[in-house]
This record gives C-alpha cells, sequence and structure tokens, in this order.
C-alpha cells in the first residue's frame, strides 16, 4: 500500500484575544491510498482545522503535510474538498456547478456534457442538471457537491462534516452512496464529523482528537464487515468505547465553554 | 366581492383623490390658476402629447409625425440625457468598484479621495459644469454621470466585500486561477449589489436630469416645467410632473425586470 497523505509533526496556532490557542500539536498521522479514514472529536478539537491544512486553505505554522510525496502549499484539484454548508455556486445551475472544475481544466464543452451527465446519473441528479441550486433540498445539494468533486477525479476527497446539517435519513441514505463510490472508485477519503455512530459506519480507521490542543488520542483500525450493521454487538462496543474517548474531551469543551474561554 | 376591492382600492383611492381635487375647485376653495382642476390638466397633457402641425406626408413619415409631440420631443430629450449618462458613470463605477472591493491596496488608495467626493450633490456641480462644458447637453450628462456614478460604485464595493469567503474556497480548491475566480465567483456574487446600485443610480440620473434641464438645456420635461411657469401654465406643470413621474415609473419597473431577469438564480424570488 502506498501512502496518500503524510503529516509529520504539525502545529497550528490561532491568536484569540484571550491569547494564542493551539488548535493543532504535533500531529502525526499516515494515511493509505485508498483508506477511508474519520477525525473525530468535539467541537474545537481541531479537526477541521487539520482537514483545511491538508486542503491547502491554511497551512500549519510548524511541521509538513505531504500528499503523495508532495508537500502541501496551496489547495488544488487533487483534493477535493465537500464542504458542510455546501458551497455550490448559486448563480450556476447544477450542471455548470459540477462541469466548473473541468471547464478550468480547459476540457472542451462537449467532453465537459458527457462527463457531467454521467456523474448526474452516478448521484441521482439527471433530471436535476438545469435546476437551481436553491431549488433543491440539502441533501441534493450535497450530492451536487459529490459530484462536482468527483468531476475532479482526484485521488483524495477531503470531507468537512458533509452530512451534518442533513436530517438523519437523508443522512443515511448519503452514507450508503458515499460508500458506493467509495468502493467502486477506491478514492481516499479523509472525513470529518462529531457522529460517533457515522465514524463507526463509514471508516476503515478512526483518528479521534483531543480538545485543546488538538492531539491525537487514539487510532482505531475498524474491521468490520460492509454493509456494517448498526445494530450489531460488535458496533456497539465499539461505540461505547468511542463514546468514552470522545465526552471526555467533550467535558473539557463544555467547561472551557462555561468559563466563557472558547466562543465555538 | 371583497377580492375585487383588495384588488382595485389603490385605483379606488386615486379617483378619490381626484374627485376631491375636482371639487375644491369646482367649489371655488382655491384658485383655478393656482391649482387648475385634473380635468384642465388632461386637456392640456393631451395637447402637450399630440402633434402640433397636420400631418404632411412631404415633411417626413407617419410615425415621425406621431412622435412630433412637444411631451414625446421632451421625454425623449430627457431620457436620452438620463441613459447616457448612467451609462458612462455606470462603466466607469462598476470597474472600480470591483477593484476597490477585491483589493485592499485598492480601497486604501481611493477611498479617502471618493469620501470626500462622495457627499458633494451632484446639483453642487452646475456652476463647475457650465464653466467647463457651457450650456446643452455635455453639462447635463456630466451632472448625470455623477449622480449614478456614486450608488453604483459604493453598492459594486460592498457586494464584493460581501463575498461568502467559501466561495472562492470552493473556487480555489476546483483549481480556479485569480481571474477565473474573479470572472466566474465574485462577479456573478456580487452582482445582487450591483444591480441594487444601479437602480438607485438611474434614480438619481432622473432626479439630477430634471434639475440639469431647468438650466443648461431648452428642451427635455424639466425645461418644459420652467417654462411653463414663465407663461402661468399650472396645468402644464402638473402634467410635466405626472409625467416625469410615470416615466420614472416605467424606468424602475424596466429595472425591476433586468434584475429579476439576472437574478433568477438568487433566493428570495419566486420562480
Amino acid at each position: 500500500m502506498t501512502t496518500a497523505i503524510t503529516i509529520s509533526g504539525v502545529d497550528k496556532i490561532f491568536p484569540t484575544p484571550n491569547g494564542a490557542v493551539a488548535a493543532l500539536k504535533d500531529i502525526q498521522l499516515e494515511i493509505e491510498s485508498g483508506q477511508f479514514v474519520c477525525l473525530l472529536g468535539p467541537s474545537g478539537c481541531g479537526k477541521s482545522t487539520l482537514l483545511n491544512a491538508v486542503a491547502g486553505f491554511s497551512l500549519p505554522d510548524r511541521g509538513l503535510i505531504t500528499v503523495n510525496g508532495k508537500p502541501v502549499t496551496q489547495p488544488g484539484p487533487d483534493r477535493g474538498m465537500v464542504f458542510q454548508e455546501y458551497a455550490l455556486f448559486p448563480w450556476m445551475t447544477v450542471a455548470q456547478n459540477v462541469g466548473f472544475g473541468l471547464e478550468i481544466k480547459g476540457m472542451p464543452a462537449a467532453s465537459i456534457r458527457t462527463q457531467v451527465s454521467a456523474l448526474l446519473k452516478l448521484l441521482k441528479l439527471s433530471e436535476f442538471g438545469e435546476r437551481y441550486p436553491r431549488e433543491l433540498s440539502g441533501g441534493m445539494r450535497q450530492r451536487v457537491a459529490i459530484a462536482r468533486i468527483l468531476a475532479l477525479d482526484s485521488p483524495i476527497l477531503l470531507m468537512d462534516e458533509p452530512f451534518g446539517a442533513l436530517d438523519a435519513l437523508t443522512r443515511r441514505s448519503l452514507q450508503d452512496e458515499l460508500l458506493r463510490i467509495w468502493s467502486e472508485l477506491g478514492k481516499t477519503v479523509l472525513f470529518v464529523t462529531h457522529s460517533i455512530e457515522e465514524s463507526i459506519f463509514l471508516a476503515d480507521r478512526i483518528v479521534v482528537m483531543t480538545y485543546r490542543p488538538g492531539t491525537i488520542k487514539r487510532d482505531i483500525r475498524v474491521d468490520l464487515p460492509r454493509p456494517r450493521d448498526s445494530a450489531a454487538p460488535e458496533f456497539n462496543q465499539l461505540k461505547r468505547e468511542l463514546s468514552e474517548l470522545v465526552l471526555s474531551e467533550q467535558a473539557l469543551h463544555e467547561a472551557a465553554e462555561r468559563l466563557a474561554l472558547t466562543t465555538d | 366581492m371583497m377580492g375585487w376591492f383588495q384588488r382595485f382600492k389603490g385605483v379606488l383611492l386615486i379617483l378619490v383623490v381626484l374627485s376631491l381635487w375636482e371639487a375644491i375647485v369646482m367649489l371655488g376653495w382655491v384658485n383655478a390658476k393656482i391649482l387648475p382642476p385634473p380635468h384642465a390638466v388632461a386637456i392640456k397633457w393631451w395637447e402637450y402629447l399630440v402633434p402640433q402641425q397636420p400631418y404632411d406626408s412631404e415633411s417626413g413619415s407617419r410615425m415621425d409625425w406621431l412622435l412630433s409631440g412637444e411631451l414625446i420631443q421632451d421625454a425623449m430629450g430627457s431620457l436620452y440625457r438620463v441613459l447616457a449618462g448612467f451609462v458612462i458613470g455606470t462603466v466607469l463605477a462598476i470597474p472600480l468598484g470591483l477593484m476597490m472591493g477585491a483589493s485592499p491596496q485598492a480601497y486604501q488608495l481611493c477611498n479617502p479621495l471618493l469620501q470626500i467626493l462622495r457627499p458633494i450633490p451632484p446639483i453642487a456641480y452646475i456652476p463647475l459644469a457650465i464653466l467647463w462644458f457651457g450650456l446643452g447637453n455635455p453639462p447635463a450628462i456630466f451632472l448625470i454621470v455623477i449622480g449614478a456614478f456614486f450608488p453604483v460604485l459604493m453598492n459594486t464595493i460592498a457586494g464584493v466585500r460581501a463575498v461568502d469567503g467559501i466561495f472562492l474556497r470552493a473556487a480555489r480548491n476546483l483549481g480556479a486561477s485569480q481571474a477565473t475566480i474573479f470572472m466566474r465567483v465574485i462577479l456573478p456574487a456580487s452582482t445582487p449589489y450591483i444591480l441594487t446600485g444601479m437602480r438607485i443610480g438611474i434614480g438619481t440620473a432622473f432626479i439630477v436630469v430634471i434639475v440639469a434641464e431647468m438650466i443648461a438645456v431648452n428642451n427635455g420635461l424639466g425645461f418644459r416645467i420652467l417654462e411653463a411657469r414663465e407663461y402661468f401654465w399650472s396645468d402644464k406643470i402638473i402634467a410635466g410632473m405626472l409625467s416625469i413621474g410615470l416615466i420614472g415609473l416605467a424606468i424602475d419597473q424596466a429595472m425591476s425586470l433586468l434584475n429579476n431577469h439576472l437574478l433568477r438564480w438568487h433566493r428570495g424570488l419566486g420562480h
């Protein structure tokens, strides 16, 4: 197995009115290509900060991130990002959104059309190509955002709580969809969530992070067979184990909130 | 029954006001020279609208003749000035606004000067406009350019600054260059603000044209109502004012249609 993402000795410090906050401290992580990894932890544990650093939006203050051997210095289409807020361009139709990355690459219009219609079909969006994002439900918008990223054919998908704003049923069906696409296309996925159940349902590997400073608390391999059954005893045993790990960090987050040392 | 009343109560109010107006003049409560009754205004309006010469096929086509009425000629003169000034003002303001909104350096460079110039009402430029351009269309259009420029500029700057950072991040993630981000993300994202600025700008342009015509030219709606005062034609003054109101309304409606068309994607518009 080759290594897709290497994170070594990464620190990230945010200045705040109450002094500097160490969002990430000495993060070491190697992600094999094709692996589905969840970053799990309470608000303020730095999981989104780490994802943004890999995406190249906000580079670390110390340490190095390499993707397929190359240091990350800026955002790029080799690391497609799916945002919780969808971030679709509201002035573009669904088809234009999905095709925008290909247009930037300079692909001819006819090939874009073919590619886009294949992707819309893959994400069950075929009838919605000419709609504008505001006409779609949250679940549909996130499908469009996923299609837009798949169009880039990036080997790595970065997902920042992509299903966090969706209702439970929509969320579940998109999780299934994502797993289907992941197993078909063999992408490396780095997926941020604060849902324990979601992480067990999706991941090959769950990285639990601590609340400030953000460090890696536990790195757990999930070997349960897929499709995973959330009622299975193994599933629940892992859930109990993770709950303990995450809730102790959540308690720190809440204590800090009560002291008004944090705003998130 | 109720639905009918709800729909037409606005028209009903206009009829009530017109009747009251007619009544107070008829009853002699006000001097008809000072405030002519609506029917006199309507008659004058009609005379102002229709051609003054009988149709003569020698002197031009029937269309030319139909448009030869004084009101039509005045309205076209005013509209020409509004559009010329508005187009020039907008064409200057949008690129500058985009630049100032997108670049902090450009903003810091230009903002102090603009903040000093902006509060000067376009009307205050009249003496300078006449000194620089003499009489006729050029000073009038100059004033309208000033009137349209600032609302479009300020809204364009605000629009660019209000672009949600997540769109920029998404575009950079897709590999977009700075130029692509500017043309395909920043420009469309700030369109709602720019169009609002244009709507305010054309409204200002229409106010300024009336004033400019009172001073610098000898046709147009603004000129005509001032001229009518010299002859004590209060009916023509009111007819001219109502024409100004209707044309202003038409311009605003046209802008609103343009808005709805360009912002089909925007939330808040029913489809």
